[in-house]
């Protein structure tokens, strides 16, 4: 049998969840089933005067109606789950439903249980809420002002959280010879999954166990933190995740809405089902980014780069969402130098509370808005001292013999060769031609573009002392069991949660190499806290490189077992053994062998095992890791700007990325598509927007960009492969490098074709009309 | 995203159709292709009480010529429209309108009827029917009624319906055979609406002068219009870059500009000069 790892095998998910036959939240379906909705304020900021429930208790559909008030005592507070030391952090209490004051347009007043879907609806329409409206405060800088209305009357100026890392010397930024400034804003954006949140309980009062079904992320975070805020026990507790359509971080956080359903089912002895409403999801589900960048790249006028500082100034939304004190601060400040060997950083972080929708971890968390600014700023500065972007990046690079290197902010790089991906990608586009059909089509009037980033994130999740000094509430290690049944079949159980990434397909591969089994024979379970006894689930690019190498640790343990047992039975020592493709055999003895099956049935018969071995055969291996892994690579965009209307039109994408040890091509170029879009969708045509009230008024897909196929070129998808030494699979991350890559390319490309104008930045998402009036002001000006 | 209760019937005939409209009492609505209602009473903006369902009433699916006219039957498809041959033939203009419209799903259910009754402002089909003399055949217990297009459309979603009644057709204006037309989309990157539909009709005389044009405008503000101002600077004149390009500087002089969260009204009036001028360049130069 030939080696499976590396090759594009197609992903056993498919046939399933195309053909209709996936189960989601919304297809369990539990005898006695009630539904539940929750009424969610249309007010930004105020106060609740009095809640009329009384019309919606008489409709008959209904069983029951809460507010806050019937929560106190029953129900605590959602907590954050990471506590970023030393940065002063102030968690206001994020109660299920709001008690007495409202801060945000989404927030939850009442939760209404009926057994209809359609009349729950109905029911919380007759549900009327007095409000005192309060002044809304929706910009972070705005809310920083002394004169700003309070979020959380103990909270000074609404400020979260003030972080800092790095310093640079008294007198590197001043007597620098070249010092570029710029401030970018990476705007508030929906991670916008197919599948909007939803949630199904099922309280047995019998024996006092609950079950929650969820779209989540990681069940057993979501077990651990509402077990402590419903007051059960952990062992009476079970979080399934089953089929999810997408979560890119939005599924991560612990929210009030699990929280109520689960105690509603409690409360009334019912299971109860919450299917999230797609306008709804924009309103109450957290958002990602928002970021104010503030950069200052000091440097050599031969292009040399020798400090850099940043100050990120973030919207946090009205309360801390689950890893919302973590993404601008750790998540990026410890990034900003990016593939750059730059001796000298610091970051400082202000998170702040403002009027809107909490923010959270959103598809790269904290990397994509670090590499924006990173690649961003190296552009300007290439330009302000008379280098081609590629040339200045070269010579910067951490250079490959410098791994494992440390970078200014202590982070070690685990291995990379950063000129490796770039060259394939400047061979892939002919960069010298297109550089001259650039300077050809300028004398033609034509804008075009062309835009780079090479990039490195951290991912990984993550060796456990870090994390845990870092004051992240898990302990983001993985856990693997390989179960061999008696006819050689196997079931893995592994902590990580997918929700789309294919690690059925791309673990089964490690599996069937490590075993020799063809990868029909195994089956993989996931995401059921009561089946996989531990695990952290799936963010930050982390499920590969630790859930894989403990599913990979899990197999070895199983071979080494087995291997004993055949030594055992060929009467030979364990030495002359050997273990290829599925059969033990006797080193130099042909014909002297056993097949793993045959080892199988052995040791769950037991009928004739080594003296003292225990029966059966399943291995189960905790993994962790000793370091984050970072992908690296180069992402290009190369556009032509239409003059009279500001369209941009994307021509060419290309992209280059080492994840090091590629499992499945197939799945990793899909990871990189998706991320791609969801970059890309960034720079240009995703937007959440809110009025000066705080109402949403990008709240449905008629208005916010949702990018659509038809708007990408074919995107050029390579890679290059340098393993990292974290992991026995050499594998760090793709999930998330496509997005973490692509805004700042596509940036860099719209604003090097604009480059001719001296424009050095567009506030995203570049809509046509914003990049049409940079250009009637500058032609206006000429 | 679930409506309130509401009740479903069927109707076999247009006279059925018309008898359950007056049964309800004013709360009843003409279900066809649903793409416009459905999310309006899904959104609760609209709460009939009963859907009438019209699709299984073949003769609303007739295309027919009448004189220099062809009648367009109200339950003809996006998808349809775009692809029949009489269509394609006599008003391509309509077909290549439809073929813009939504996506494929929308244009397998959407209807002609459906998309003119609604009315909404950034709808695509009003260019065309603007440019071709559209009129909107209304059936009510009366009688056959014509309407224009101009007449019938007042403002965002508002129509000159009269009550109890449905639309059975629409009827265009088959332009002289020396023109050619188009319908050139300025796309909403999150609707697909048009942010700007420019549809236009042209052709020359045997001396090479304009003697044919229209130009219609949809999407940039509240209603469709025809932007006449282009037309009379074109009308007599021999095309060439340079008279399309000063004739189009007036394409927005004769409708209103919108706003919203993608384009302002300033970038609207752009868009129409920019796509007026692309559209009459295809098909005169």
């Amino acid at each position: 049998m030939s080696k499976v790892v590396g090759t594009s095998v197609k992903r056993k998910e498919d046939s399933r969840l195309l053909t209709g036959n996936g189960r989601y939240s919304d297809d369990i379906v539990l005898p006695g089933m009630l539904h539940a909705t929750v009424v969610r304020s249309t007010s930004a900021h105020a106060k609740i005067k009095k809640i009329h429930v009384e019309e919606a208790l008489n409709h008959p559909n209904v069983v029951a109606v809460y507010t806050g008030k019937d929560l106190e005592g029953k129900v605590g507070p959602v907590p954050t789950s990471w506590y970023v030391p030393g940065c002063n952090l102030k968690e206001p209490p994020q109660y299920p439903l709001a008690i007495d004051r409202v801060r945000y347009v989404g927030d939850g007043v009442a939760l209404v249980i009926a057994d209809d879907r359609y009349a729950v609806k109905d029911a919380a329409e007759l549900i009327e809420v007095e409000y005192e409206e309060l002044p809304a405060v929706v910009g972070q800088k705005e809310a920083m002002k002394e004169d700003a209305p309070l979020l959380h009357d103990d909270i000074e100026n609404n400020i979260a959280l003030q972080w800092k890392a790095g310093e640079i010397p008294e007198g590197v930024m001043e007597n620098a010879e070249v010092v570029v400034k710029e401030s970018f804003y990476v705007q508030r954006v929906f991670p916008s999954p197919i599948e909007p949140r939803a949630a199904v309980a099922q309280y047995n009062p019998g024996s006092g166990e609950l079950t929650l079904w969820c779209s989540s992320q990681n069940p057993h975070i979501h077990r651990m933190v509402l077990a402590e805020v419903l007051g059960i026990s952990e062992a009476k507790f079970q979080v399934i995740a089953p089929d999810i359509g997408g979560g890119f971080g939005g599924k991560i956080g612990v929210y009030p809405d699990e929280a109520l359903v689960a105690f509603a089912s409690r409360e009334i002895g019912k299971p109860v089902k919450w299917i999230e409403e797609r306008s709804e999801h924009y309103t109450a589900a957290n958002a990602g980014r928002d970021e104010i960048i503030e950069v200052e790249l000091a440097g050599k006028k031969d292009g040399t780069l020798e400090a850099i500082h940043v100050k990120n100034t973030a919207n946090l939304g009205a309360y801390l969402s689950t890893m919302g004190a973590g993404v601008s601060t750790i998540d990026f400040g410890m990034m900003i130098t990016g593939t750059y060997d730059i001796p000298y950083a610091a970051c400082e972080t202000t998170g702040v509370y403002t009027n809107t929708t909490p923010t959270d971890a959103y598809r790269g968390a904290g990397k994509p808005e670090s590499t924006y600014q990173i690649e961003r700023i190296v552009d300007l500065f290439a330009r302000e001292v008379g280098m081609d972007p590629v040339e200045l990046r070269k010579k910067n690079f951490v250079k490959k013999e410098a791994f494992p290197y440390q970078n200014a902010q202590g982070l070690l790089y685990d291995s990379g060769d950063y000129e490796k991906p770039l060259n394939k990608a400047l061979e892939t586009l002919n960069y010298e031609e297109l550089r001259k059909e650039q300077e050809r089509k300028r004398k033609e009037g034509k804008l075009m573009g062309i835009g780079f980033s090479t990039y490195v994130e951290m991912c990984g999740f993550g060796p456990s002392e870090v994390v845990g000094a870092v004051g992240f509430q898990g302990g983001t290690w993985e856990n693997s069991t390989v179960r061999v049944h008696p006819s050689g079949k196997v079931t893995v159980f592994c902590g990580t949660s997918p929700h789309g990434q294919g690690h059925d397909t791309t673990f089964s591969q490690v599996v069937a190499d490590k075993l020799g089994i063809p990868i029909e024979d195994i089956e993989f379970v996931f995401s059921d806290t009561k089946s996989v006894s531990m695990g952290w689930g799936t963010y930050g690019s982390r499920s590969t490189a630790v859930g894989g190498a403990a599913v990979s640790f899990a197999a070895d343990r199983v071979v080494e077992k087995a291997k004993k047992i055949a030594a055992h039975e060929l009467e030979v020592a364990e030495e002359d053994v050997e273990f290829e493709n599925g059969t033990f055999s006797v080193k130099g003895v042909p014909g002297k062998e056993r097949a793993f099956k045959d080892i199988a049935h052995s040791a769950n018969m037991a009928w004739n095992l080594p003296e003292g071995m225990e029966p059966s055969l399943e291995a189960q291996y905790f993994f962790k890791p000793e370091n984050f892994v970072f992908p690296f690579g180069t992402h290009v965009a190369v556009v032509e700007v239409d003059k009279d209307t500001g369209e941009i039109d994307l021509q060419r994408y290309v992209c280059v990325d080492d994840v090091g040890t590629v499992i499945n091509p197939l799945t990793a170029e899909g990871q990189v598509h998706g991320g791609v879009a969801q970059g890309v969708g960034q720079a240009l045509w995703e937007g959440a927007v809110y009025n000066d009230n705080g109402q949403l008024v990008s709240g449905t897909l008629m208005d916010y960009t949702l990018p659509k196929a038809r708007f990408f070129p074919t995107i050029e998808s390579d890679f290059t492969e340098t393993p990292s030494p974290v992991n026995p699979l050499g594998a760090k991350g793709v999930g998330e490098v496509g997005t973490t890559a692509s805004i700042a390319a596509a940036m860099n490309a719209v604003v090097d074709a604009l480059s001719v104008y001296g424009v050095t930045d567009v506030e995203m998402p570049l809509t046509p009309e914003k990049v049409w009036k940079v250009i009637q002001e500058k032609e206006g000006n000429q | 995203m679930i409506p309130v209760t509401f009740d479903y019937v069927r109707a076999e005939s247009v006279n059925e159709a018309i008898q359950q409209l007056k049964d309800s009492d004013g709360e009843g609505k003409v279900l066809a292709g649903g793409h416009s209602l459905l999310p309006l009473m899904k959104m609760r903006l609209t709460e009939p009480q009963v859907l009438i369902d019209i699709t299984g009433i073949d003769a609303l699916k007739e295309v027919r010529k009448e004189g220099d006219r062809l009648i367009v039957g109200a339950l003809n498809t996006h998808r349809e429209v775009s692809i029949h041959p009489d269509i394609k033939e006599h008003i391509p203009l309509v077909a290549e309108t439809a073929r813009q419209i939504g996506d494929i799903q929308i244009r397998n259910k959407g209807t002609m009827g459906g998309n003119i009754v609604h009315a909404d402002s950034a709808a695509d089909l009003p260019a065309a029917a603007f440019v071709l003399d559209a009129e909107v055949l209304i059936t009510n217990e009366f009688g056959e009624q014509a309407m224009g297009i101009d007449s019938f459309i007042l403002g965002p979603l508002i129509t000159m319906m009269p009550e109890d009644s449905i639309v059975t057709g629409v009827s265009f204006q088959i332009p002289p055979t020396h023109t050619k037309s188009t319908y050139l989309k300025y796309f909403h990157p999150a609707s697909g609406y048009p942010v700007v539909g420019v549809a236009a009709v042209a052709g020359t005389d045997s001396n090479g002068n304009i003697d044919f044009v229209r130009v219609g405008i949809t999407g940039a503000g509240d209603v469709a219009f025809r932007a006449t101002s282009v037309e009379e600077e074109l009308l007599g004149k021999a095309p060439s870059e340079a008279v399309i390009k000063e004739a189009s500087k007036l394409a927005a002089d004769d409708g209103e500009m919108g706003s919203d969260l993608f384009a302002s009204p300033e970038y609207r009036e752009n868009l129409c000069k920019v796509y007026t001028e692309r559209a009459l360049k295809s098909i005169l130069l």
